[in-house]
Parts: C-alpha cells; sequence; structure tokens
C-alpha cells in the first residue's frame, strides 16, 4: 500500500515538473473547446434536441470533454511499451513487483494532476462564456465514482495496446488505430447521443464509451437508479476485463521475453 | 589557424520555479591562446569547466560575451556559413548521420551539403574506405551500426569535405581498445599526410598520450596549463612512486626523503623525488623487504594534481 | 532547391524500400483522419445546415483544409519532435554546417505516408464536387488550384513560429498545437458559426481563416454572411507570403538568442 502511494506520487510528479507544457495544453484545450462548442450550436439552430441532449447538455458535454480529455488520458500512451521495446522490461520482470500494477499506481497518480490542473481551468473559462450544466451535490459525487472508473478503464486498455510490443517491434500502427478507435467513440471528436443509432448501438457496446460518454452523462444527470447503476457496474466491468486481458498478455509477452534473453 | 583573446562567456541562468533568481555563470573568463596550422592538440578539463563552450565559441555555435576569436581568419559568430565550410566537427555522443539511411547515403548527401567536387568526394572516400575499413558496412543503416562502426563513419563524414581544421569532441568514448587505436591512427595521419589541425577534447588520457604534442587544460573558465607533454610530466611528473612489499604489514615506514602515500597490509606506496637507488637502501634498512618496484607517474595523476592544484 | 529534393529524395527511397509496410501506413493514415470527416457526417446526420452550409458546402471547406494540412504535415510535421531534438543537443551539429538551419530542419523529415491524409482530403473533395454540381469556370479553377499550395504554405509558417519557442522552453512546444492542429480543425467548419470576437480573431490576427474558407465562398460563389470584404477571397497567395517573412524573421530572431543565451 505503502508502495503504490510512492508510485502514485512519481506519476504525479511525472507531469508536475513541465508546468510549461501544462500551460499550452490548457491553452489548447480554451482553443478546441471554444471552435467545438460552436460547432455543435449551430447544430441547435435547427433543433432543440440531439438524440436526448439540448443546447447547454450539449455546450457542457463539448466543455467537459476538454476538461477531462487528460485525466482520462484520451491520446496514445507508449510508457510501458517504450520500457519493452528497449529491454528494460526484463530487469522490470525480474523484480518482485507487478508492471501492471506498478503502471495502474503511476496512472492513479497522474489522474489528479490532470483533473487539477488539467480539467479545472479550461471548464472555467467556458463556463464564463456558455451556459453549463453544473450537478447536484450527490450527482457530483456520483460523476466522481464514474470518473475513478473511467480512468481504470482508459488504463486497462492503453496498457493492453502497449503490450503488443512484446510481439511487434513498431507498434506505431496498433496505436494510432487503438487512439483513432478510442477517441471516436467515447465521444471525444463528436458526442455520441449525435450518433446514428447504429453507430451508437455499437458505440455503447465498446469499452470507449465508458471512458469519456459515461461520467459526462452522470455528470449532466441523464442516469438515474437502476440505469445508473448499471452503467457504472458497465464501467467496472469494462474495468476488470481490460485489466484481466493485460494481465494476461503481460504473462504471454514475459514468457516470450525469459525466452529471449530479453 | 585559430586565434582566441580574452575570450569570455557568461550566462545568465534562472534558477527557482516560483521567483526565478538570476545567477550569472562564468563559463569562459577571457581566456587567450593561439594553435598554428598542422597542430594536434588536446583540451582537457573537467566537466563543467568550459570546455564544450569554448569549442562552441570556435565553431561558430555560440556567439562570445567579449573578447577575440579568430578561426581560419574569419571570425565564426559572423562567418558561421563560411566557415562551417572549412572545419569539419564531430562530437561523439551526437549522431551527425542520417539514422534511417544507409552509412553511404549520408557520404553523398554530406557531398552536396559541402558542395564537394564529384572527384575529389570520391577520391576522399576511398582513402577513408580503405584506412578506416568501412565496406563492410558501407550499405547499412546508420541506426544497426555498432558504435564502432558509427564513430568510423562519423569521421569520415566530419573529413570528406577537405577541412583545414577538425574539432573532435570525445571522439573514442566508449570503444573497444582495437577501435581507439584505429581511430588514433587515422587522426595522426590525417594530421600528418594532410596538414590538418586538430583540436581533440577528451577525457581518454591514452588519447592525450599517443596523439597530443601539445595540451590545453581549463578548469573553472580559465586555462590553467598550455604547453607540451613533456614540459608537463617535468613540471608536474616529477614525483615518483616507490611500491614495497614487506615481509608483514608495519605502521607506515618514516624515511627520509619519501612520504607514505598509501598502506594496504604489508604493501606501502612512498612518494619521492630524485634517484631512486639511496631511497631503496633507506627503506631496506628500515624494513625488511620481499619486492618492490618503481612506477612512473602516468598522465592521469598528472593531471588529477593540476585540477586540484589550480593549475 | 535541389539539395533539398536530394535530402527528401533520399528519404523517400529508403521508406519505399519495404513496400508492404509503407502502403499499410498510407492506408492507416487514410483511415485514421477518415475519422475527423466521421465527425462532420455525423454532425450533418442530424442536421440539413450549418449555418448557411449544406453537408456538401462543408466537405468542399474540409477538403480544402485536409489536403492542405496534408501536405503541411508532410513538410514541417516532425517540428513537433524540434523541442527534443534541442534538448538532446543535435540542433548545434546543423549551424556547424554551411547551410541554414531553417532549411535543414525542414529538410530532416519527410515521412511520405502522411499523404494518406491528403489521399482522404481528394475523396471527400470528390463526394463534395459532386454533390454541389457547379459549373467551372477558370476562375473557379484557379482558386482551387491555388488555395491550396496557399494554405500549405500558410500552416507552414504558423507552425515554424511556433516551433521557435522551442529555442526559449523545451516544454512550452504545446502551445503550438492550439495553432496547427486546432487551426485544420478550425478551418474545416464554416467561421460564420462562431461567435463574433473568434471571428474577428481569427480572420484578422491568426490567418487560418484564409485556408479555405473565403477560397471556398469563392468557389461556391456564395455571399459571405458576414459581410466581410471580397477581397478578402483574393488575399490567400498574399497572406501566404507575409507567413514566409514572418516565418523566416522568427526563426533567425530565434536562433540569434539560441546563439547568445546558449544551449
Amino acid at each position: 500500500m505503502r508502495l503504490d502511494w510512492e508510485i502514485a506520487k512519481r506519476g504525479w510528479r511525472r507531469y508536475a515538473v513541465y508546468p510549461w507544457a501544462t500551460a499550452a495544453g490548457i491553452f489548447t484545450n480554451t482553443i478546441f473547446g471554444f471552435i467545438q462548442a460552436y460547432v455543435l450550436l449551430a447544430v441547435f439552430e435547427h433543433r432543440t434536441n440531439v438524440g436526448g441532449y439540448d443546447a447547454r447538455d450539449t455546450v457542457t458535454y463539448v466543455w467537459l470533454a476538454q476538461a477531462l480529455l487528460m485525466t482520462v488520458y484520451s491520446f496514445g500512451w507508449q510508457e510501458f511499451a517504450l520500457r519493452i521495446r528497449d529491454g528494460s522490461i526484463a530487469t522490470d520482470l525480474s523484480r518482485p513487483l507487478d508492471p501492471q500494477r506498478y503502471w495502474l499506481a503511476f496512472d492513479l497518480g497522474r489522474a489528479p494532476f490532470h483533473l487539477i490542473f488539467r480539467g479545472v481551468l479550461p471548464f472555467i473559462l467556458g463556463g464564463l462564456v456558455f451556459t453549463l450544466h453544473y450537478p447536484s451535490a450527490p450527482a457530483l459525487a456520483e460523476f466522481v465514482v464514474s470518473l475513478a472508473l473511467a480512468v481504470v478503464v482508459s488504463f486497462g486498455f492503453r496498457f493492453l495496446y502497449n503490450t503488443a510490443a512484446f510481439w511487434l517491434t513498431d507498434i506505431r500502427g496498433v496505436v494510432t488505430l487503438a487512439i483513432t478507435l478510442s477517441v471516436f467513440f467515447s465521444g471525444l471528436t463528436v458526442p455520441v447521443p449525435f450518433f446514428p443509432s447504429a453507430l451508437r448501438t455499437v458505440a455503447r457496446v465498446l469499452p470507449f464509451a465508458s471512458i469519456l460518454q459515461t461520467p459526462i452523462d452522470v455528470w449532466l444527470g441523464k442516469h438515474h437508479g437502476a440505469a445508473l447503476v448499471l452503467y457504472l457496474g458497465l464501467q467496472l466491468f469494462w474495468a476488470l476485463a481490460l485489466l484481466g486481458l493485460g494481465r494476461l498478455a503481460l504473462r504471454a509477452g514475459a514468457r516470450r521475453v525469459v525466452v529471449q534473453g530479453g | 589557424m585559430i586565434e582566441v583573446e580574452q575570450l569570455t562567456k557568461t550566462f545568465v541562468v534562472r534558477r527557482g520555479r516560483l521567483r526565478r533568481e538570476r545567477h550569472v555563470v562564468e563559463a569562459v573568463r577571457g581566456i587567450s591562446f593561439t594553435v598554428a596550422r598542422g597542430e594536434l592538440l588536446g583540451y582537457l578539463g573537467p566537466n563543467g569547466a568550459g570546455k564544450s563552450t569554448t569549442i562552441k565559441m570556435l565553431t561558430g555555435i555560440l556567439v562570445p560575451s567579449s573578447g577575440r576569436v579568430q578561426v581560419a581568419g574569419l571570425d565564426p559568430s559572423r562567418r558561421r556559413v563560411q566557415l562551417a565550410q572549412r572545419i569539419g566537427a564531430m562530437f561523439g555522443q551526437r549522431v551527425q548521420l542520417w539514422w534511417d539511411l544507409p552509412l553511404a547515403d549520408s557520404f553523398e548527401l554530406l557531398r552536396h551539403i559541402y558542395r564537394v567536387p564529384a572527384d575529389r568526394h570520391r577520391a576522399n572516400l576511398a582513402r577513408f574506405r580503405e584506412v578506416l575499413e568501412l565496406d563492410p558496412f558501407l550499405q547499412t543503416p546508420v541506426r544497426q551500426l555498432s558504435l564502432g562502426q558509427r564513430i568510423r563513419g562519423e569521421l569520415t563524414a566530419a573529413m570528406l569535405h577537405d577541412p583545414e581544421l577538425l574539432f573532435l569532441d570525445e571522439p573514442t568514448i566508449g570503444l573497444d581498445v582495437v577501435a581507439k587505436q584505429r581511430v588514433r591512427d587515422f587522426l595522426i595521419e590525417i594530421n600528418r599526410e594532410r596538414g590538418v589541425t586538430v583540436l581533440l577534447t577528451t577525457h581518454d588520457l591514452g588519447d592525450i598520450e599517443r596523439l597530443c604534442t601539445r595540451l590545453l587544460v581549463i578548469d573553472h573558465g580559465t586555462l590553467i596549463w598550455d604547453g607540451g607533454i613533456a614540459d608537463l610530466k617535468a613540471r608536474y611528473g616529477g614525483e615518483r612512486t616507490l611500491v614495497v612489499d614487506l615481509e608483514e604489514p608495519a605502521a607506515p615506514l618514516d624515511v627520509e626523503g619519501a612520504e607514505v602515500e598509501r598502506v594496504e597490509g604489508p604493501r606501502q606506496w612512498l612518494r619521492f623525488r630524485g634517484p631512486a637507488a639511496e631511497l631503496t637502501t633507506r627503506v631496506a634498512a628500515t624494513a625488511r623487504l620481499v619486492d618492490l618496484q618503481i612506477a612512473e607517474p602516468d598522465i592521469e595523476e598528472i593531471v588529477r594534481r593540476i585540477y586540484s592544484s589550480g593549475g | 532547391m535541389l539539395l533539398w529534393h536530394r535530402l527528401v529524395g533520399a528519404q523517400v527511397r529508403s521508406q519505399l524500400q519495404y513496400r508492404i509496410s509503407f502502403v499499410l501506413d498510407l492506408v492507416g493514415a487514410f483511415l485514421i483522419s477518415f475519422v475527423d470527416f466521421l465527425a462532420v457526417l455525423v454532425i450533418f446526420h442530424n442536421v440539413l445546415r450549418l449555418g448557411t452550409w449544406n453537408v456538401h458546402e462543408v466537405a468542399l471547406l474540409y477538403a480544402l483544409s485536409t489536403i492542405s494540412f496534408a501536405f503541411t504535415d508532410l513538410l514541417v510535421g516532425h517540428l513537433d519532435q524540434f523541442p527534443q531534438k534541442i534538448r538532446d543537443g543535435n540542433f548545434d551539429i546543423l549551424l556547424a554546417r554551411p547551410r541554414g538551419t531553417l532549411f535543414q530542419v525542414v529538410a530532416s523529415d519527410f515521412q511520405l505516408r502522411r499523404l494518406g491524409r491528403a489521399v482522404q482530403g481528394v475523396a471527400v473533395l470528390v463526394f463534395a464536387l459532386d454533390g454541389l454540381q457547379l459549373h467551372w469556370t477558370v476562375g473557379r479553377l484557379a482558386m482551387l488550384l491555388v488555395t491550396i499550395p496557399s494554405a500549405v504554405v500558410i500552416f507552414a509558417s504558423v507552425w515554424v513560429v511556433g516551433s521557435c519557442l522551442a529555442f526559449w522552453t523545451t516544454d512550452g512546444g504545446e502551445f503550438t498545437n492550439a495553432f496547427t492542429y486546432g487551426g485544420t480543425f478550425l478551418a474545416q467548419y464554416p467561421i460564420d458559426i462562431l461567435s463574433s470576437w473568434l471571428r474577428r480573431f481569427l480572420a484578422y490576427i491568426v490567418p487560418l481563416a484564409f485556408v479555405a474558407y473565403f477560397p471556398a465562398l469563392y468557389i461556391l460563389d456564395k455571399p459571405d454572411p458576414l459581410g466581410l470584404p471580397r477581397a478578402l477571397e483574393f488575399a490567400a497567395p498574399f497572406v501566404a507570403l507575409v507567413g514566409v517573412g514572418v516565418a523566416r524573421t522568427a526563426w533567425r530572431f530565434a536562433v540569434r538568442h539560441y546563439r547568445s543565451a546558449g544551449g
């Protein structure tokens, strides 16, 4: 437990030491937020409701997405794959610390940093210009739970595609494909409620919606009672499933490393 | 070839996260020296002494804070492009060649960058291929080369355009003994046969010993030695060490004219000056000896002494 | 310049050596960039017009912007890694060579697979033109052919100016992303849907609006719903020239700083 805490602190520090990168990121998020907000608002000139979302929901969605995209790390992550590629994995495996557990703790230390330092400011800025939806206290608590689960789902997915490095020398293609699927089906490019029904069904089946769409829906108060439990349960399911698959891949990969001599 | 007068470089460094206090760092403080055409000299100094800063000012990468610099008759910071045509540079730890391309392609691209006539390029390349034995890996992508092969490639790359002056920053770092020797032979050849002036920055004292006739030593931004290796040895190398193996471990011997430097069990190291015979007799009279040796100071020891005495 | 062709040609040859891998990369780039257009399609699944623009008109905007961005990415996309290059100390070597540093940096990387996005842009352009049923005049064709290179130069200039920041702070390079990737994102949509202050900022301060919006207005023969001067529709090449000047000056200034302040 103490070890996990130390690793989490390291995760926090890894991003905290680059203040300019953080500032630049906030700037970029804000610009993207404005552009996307206006584009989607233009849809509401002709309609009042899209897939259950009204204009205020949509704008809130946009700003939340920008605020959370670093917390749930929507884009490429390759740190583990890098260790596999340069051979350090052999040393890691010889230590009594499970790599998946290490990186999970690391990620759970990172996420709060990004939530506070990449999340709060863009959302506030968006809130100054647009009218956003703010949740009630119980909804906020539900949101926090959902967000935490979302981070784990995201980690599970990222760790899983990193294990491809055990078998492929260049995982660039895998990573780009993974990011593309994740970014689109998590609702970052366009909110899932905007999707045509067939695509929406596909999105609901994939784990990516649990990364961004679900926590935002909880913030917006779209799920109550049994439905809420169902969605949170689905997040939990994906978290465990992806972590499980990651474990299997890790074990298979580790065997390969040992056999080949690293 | 090189004329340096009161060369100074100060940096302003901002330390600290929130308050950003200014520190003024004097990396190079008014150093002066001259290098004649055809010399092969070594440039030595502890880390952070100002070596790379000096080299950067000589090659035009950095602009001096004050002082005068002339390399090949040009002011490096003002005539960077012109000077670049006449010098070659190799930074041992950084890659100049194109990573994904075969070695031969890098040479060809450099030919165009330096605008070298085709026949001269071919002649040079043929010579270097022979001396450095490049043929086995000439078509291999640079990223697949071993360190020794890559260094040989980089040296060739630095020389292909017939520079008059060659700056080498740690060229033998990480190489095995055989590879080091090959590089050293190459440097001696280009210096003697082609008259290329070579300024060699290195931590490897074997390089210094075998290649350089003159040594510049810099520490904390000032030049603390500028002269020949022989003079260096004479000035700082006067002391030798007598290593004695006693029959059994004893307290440090008290002998006139010698100072015990180290004791390890029955073995003692005594530092002394002057003829060894007298001292040996005196030591033999004091204790029962099993064996003895006389050690000459090597460059490493001398340099260490220079660093610690501050010149 | 001939040297640029040589430097780039050597890289292309090496990339084409692995034929299959290259084709896969190209297809991958095509598919991945297609997701951006999927967003446009999804939006138009819900509505018939964005502002005063229908799906084919927006597709034209998108195509112009995407094709331009693809070529820009091909030319200077690697500037994203420039801060790392400085951190590794690999910029100094360029100063030791008898050529301009900006030229060397730009020519140092050329990933042909990035054209996959250009192919996607062309596909969208075909879709747009098919739906628009335009009557082609010399003027329209000329505008189409002039816009893309101008846009490439404008985007590239923005990218270069942004990467100058790397000489001051090695982790601030991300600021450029807002302008380069953000710029493309923005240029894919008609700017009349933005609120007025943002519109003004874009059109006059960050000239990314010229990239697709004004030329598209000309091609579509659409009156500008904002009522801005029609002359702006022809401004792209001039903005491009100004852009080159700004980029080179910024770079020169940045390198001068680097050479006096140290690594």
